[in-house]
Formats: C-alpha cells, sequence, structure tokens
C-alpha cells in the first residue's frame, strides 16, 4: 500500500494542480482586492496615526516634565536668592541698628557732658558772683566797721587812755556777740 | 490502484476500505454558480470566509487605535497590544527592517495584505470543519506571487527608470565576455523563478501538508473502526502523527506567510538598491 509522489499529484483525473481555474483566479482575486483597499485605507492610516499620536504624546509629556522640572529648579533657586537676599537686609538692618544706637548714644553722651559742662560753668559762674557780691559786701562792712571804730576811737580818746582801751574791749566783745547771732 | 482512484472524498468512505487522499481533494464540488467564472466551491467558501474574519477582527482593532488616538488614552489594553504586535511585525521586523522606514512604509499596505491574507488562509488548513487551506489551490498563490512580481519591477523602474533592467540583466563588476552566460541566468531567476517559487513554494507546502493529516487521520479512522486485532494500535501511531502533524502545520502556516511576505520584501529592497 505505498502510495507514490505521481499518484498523489497526477492521479487519473483531469485536475493539474498547477493550472488555476477561472474561479479559483477569480476570488482570489476579489479576496486580496477587498483587503487590500482596506489594509491600505482603513487598518494601516489609523494604526500609524495612533502610533504617531503615541509618540507625540509621550515626547510631549516627557519635554512636559523636564519643563516642570527646570521651572521648580528655577523657583527652588529663586527661594533661595531671596532667602539670601532677606538675610542679608536681616544682617544689615540689624547692622545698621547697631549702628543707631551707638550714635544715639554717643550724641546722648555728648549731650549730657555738654550738659555738665554748663551746668559746672553755671556753678562756677555764681560761685563767683556771691564771691565778688561777698568781697563788696565784706569790704563795705569792714569800711563801716573801721569807720565806727575808729570814730569811737578818736571820742574816747579826747577824754581818757583808760577810757579808750575799755572801749576796743567793748568793741571786741561787741564783734563776738554780732558773729555769735550770725 | 483501486484504492487511490476510487476515492473522491475520503472522509465519506464508510464501507471499510482505506482511503487514500489524492488531489481531487483540492477540487470539491461545485456549490454555487456552476459554469460561471464565479464558481464557488469549499475552498473558496473559506477564502470568502478567511476575508470576512481578517475584517473583522482588524476592523475591531481599527476602532481601538481611533479609539485611543481620540481619546489620548495611549496605553494600550490586551486586546490592541495584540492587534500593535500584529502590524508592527509586518511593518517593522519585515518592512522597516528590509526596506527602511520610509520605503516601508509605502509598500506597507502590499506587505500586510499579503502577510494576513497568506497566513489566514494557511491557519485554515488546520481548523476543525474547514480543514483546508485556502492557498492550496494555485490560483491564490498565483495572484499574490503575480502582485509581488508587478511591484518589485514597479518599484525598480519607478526609481531607476529603464537602467533597472539593464542593472537586473547586466550586473556592474562583471567582464563584458560573461554576459552571454550571465544574462540569462540573471533573466531566469530574476524575472521567471522568483514568482514560480513564491507561487510554488506556498502551495506545495499547503498540499502537502493537508494530504499528510488527511492521511495520518484517516488510516487512524481505518485502523480504529476497520481493522482487526493487534492492527488497531497502528491507529495509535497514526493519531500521533496527525497530532503533531496539525502542531507543525501552525508553524508552516506562520512560516510560509513570513517567508513568502520576507521575500516579497527583498525583491523590492533588491530593485530599489542603487547597486546591483
Amino acid at each position: 500500500m505505498t502510495i507514490g509522489i505521481h499518484e498523489l499529484l497526477m492521479p487519473t483525473v483531469s485536475a493539474n494542480p498547477l493550472i488555476p481555474a477561472v474561479a479559483d483566479i477569480v476570488w482570489s482575486a476579489v479576496v486580496f482586492a477587498i483587503l487590500l483597499v482596506f489594509f491600505w485605507l482603513k487598518v494601516l492610516p489609523n494604526f500609524k496615526k495612533n502610533i504617531d499620536a503615541r509618540t507625540e504624546a509621550i515626547e510631549g509629556r516627557l519635554a512636559q516634565a523636564e519643563k516642570a522640572q527646570a521651572e521648580a529648579a528655577a523657583k527652588t533657586a529663586n527661594i533661595e536668592a531671596e532667602q539670601a537676599e532677606a538675610r542679608a537686609e536681616a544682617a544689615q538692618i540689624r547692622e545698621s541698628a547697631r549702628a543707631e544706637g551707638a550714635a544715639i548714644l554717643a550724641e546722648l553722651k555728648e549731650q549730657a557732658s555738654l550738659e555738665a559742662a554748663r551746668m559746672t560753668e553755671t556753678a562756677k559762674k555764681q560761685i563767683e558772683a556771691e564771691r565778688q557780691s561777698a568781697i563788696i559786701s565784706l569790704r563795705a562792712e569792714v569800711g563801716a566797721l573801721a569807720l565806727d571804730l575808729a570814730s569811737s576811737v578818736v571820742a574816747q580818746n579826747l577824754k581818757e587812755d583808760k577810757n579808750a582801751s575799755s572801749i576796743v574791749s567793748g568793741f571786741l566783745s561787741d564783734l563776738e556777740k554780732d558773729s555769735k547771732k550770725n | 490502484m483501486s484504492l487511490l482512484s476510487a476515492g473522491f472524498r475520503p472522509y465519506t468512505a464508510g464501507e471499510g476500505d482505506f482511503q487514500a487522499p489524492t488531489i481531487e481533494e483540492f477540487y470539491p464540488q461545485v456549490i454555487a454558480f456552476a459554469g460561471t467564472p464565479f464558481e464557488i466551491n469549499r475552498i473558496m467558501l473559506i477564502r470568502l470566509l478567511v476575508m470576512t474574519l481578517l475584517i473583522v477582527v482588524f476592523t475591531l482593532w481599527t476602532s481601538k487605535f481611533r479609539k485611543s488616538t481620540a481619546t489620548g488614552q495611549f496605553v494600550p489594553g490586551r486586546f490592541q497590544m495584540m492587534g500593535e504586535i500584529s502590524l508592527n511585525f509586518v511593518r517593522k521586523s519585515i518592512a522597516h527592517e528590509q526596506l527602511g522606514e520610509k520605503d516601508g512604509d509605502r509598500f506597507l499596505p502590499l506587505l500586510t495584505t499579503i502577510f494576513f491574507i497568506v497566513l489566514g488562509m494557511n491557519i485554515t488548513g488546520i481548523i476543525p470543519g474547514l480543514n483546508i487551506a485556502g492557498t492550496s489551490v494555485i490560483g491564490l498563490p498565483m495572484l499574490l506571487a503575480g502582485v509581488a512580481y508587478v511591484t518589485f519591477i514597479y518599484a525598480g523602474v519607478k526609481r531607476h527608470g529603464m537602467k533597472f533592467f539593464k542593472n537586473a540583466l547586466f550586473p556592474a563588476g562583471v567582464p563584458k565576455a560573461f554576459y552571454a552566460l550571465v544574462t540569462p541566468i540573471e533573466f531566469l531567476s530574476t524575472f521567471i523563478l522568483r514568482p514560480v517559487t513564491l507561487a510554488l513554494r506556498l502551495m506545495m507546502n499547503m498540499i502537502a501538508g493537508h494530504l499528510l493529516l488527511v492521511l495520518c487521520f484517516t488510516a487512524t479512522h481505518y485502523f480504529f473502526l476497520y481493522s482487526d486485532g493487534f492492527f488497531k494500535f497502528f491507529g495509535v501511531g497514526t493519531f500521533t502523527f496527525g497530532f503533531v502533524f496539525t502542531l507543525f502545520e501552525i508553524l508552516v502556516a506562520f512560516l510560509q506567510a513570513y517567508v513568502f511576505t520576507l521575500l516579497t520584501t527583498v525583491y523590492i529592497q533588491l530593485s530599489l538598491a542603487d547597486e546591483h
């Protein structure tokens, strides 16, 4: 029961597998043409559009992410710069406040010393004035006393020498009494 | 020899005679439009069925692509992914690989059509109920080979004008005296053997596959039902063979679709190339 290839392919029937029947070609052509048009006009354009859109979207999103990252980095840098600036400003304010305080202190000190000098000056002047007035009044008083004494001495001398010495001692005791009163 | 010549449909043999498959397998009864150029038999019906299935499946995929493009949801689902893998197989692994992106996309509709027609028609050879490949009759392989033939000549003429024929028949760098020998060989191999081998390779693979499967399974049928005693065990062997060959036929279906498409692409590529 061996079957040769000849019997398989070239049997006693009329069919020759290498020669196509008309209907065979016709239906093949119909099927091919329909599927070609289908793939050409419908499937592949939509497929390509989808793939391209996806590629674009992926690239777009990557770019977007990159941009966002750059923005964030810039923002961070900004914040840092602002912080540094604020810190610098604060330091400056502190510095200027300190300087101002020192200036105020110095000014106050100067004012105080000026005031003190002025007060000293006034006191000195007052003392001088008082001294002058004291000298003047002393001089006047001493003059009057001297006159009093001289007139008393002169008046007594005219009577007796004993009397004169008693007058002087009387005068001196008067002086003592006066100074005690004062 | 009565065994061979008697059988028209081995499946219907029920009388206990072993019916080996014959080439008549590929010429089943005409079902409709007898006598017109539109005669329909089982194989033509199978072709129309495959075409319908291809259109249905790819329409579903296309609507997925469309929806994805329209909504901007670019993460494909499992079903859409399958479509992408199928289409990208032809697009990337065959067209772009051989022709580059620009020319690859130019010829992509044709290559895609050829690949999926051949694959779809081949695979019916092992689908229960259909059991015969749509490419196992010469019409379709011949038509596709013809299309490939016209396409690679068109590609060459479009790129190089009439110089294409000169390049193809009188390869550069060959001493003039050798053209007497080289030119007929080039003519034969390029303009005759290319389409003939394309068509025959595909058809013979499918015919051989089908005959092998029918042989295995009718033998199994015969051994199990009509042989006596010990011979029934042969049926186990023939069934195993049939099973293995069925798996093998799946591979062949893919392989032949790939080979047919790849060769068409390579022929186009050779036509486009600047130097032959």
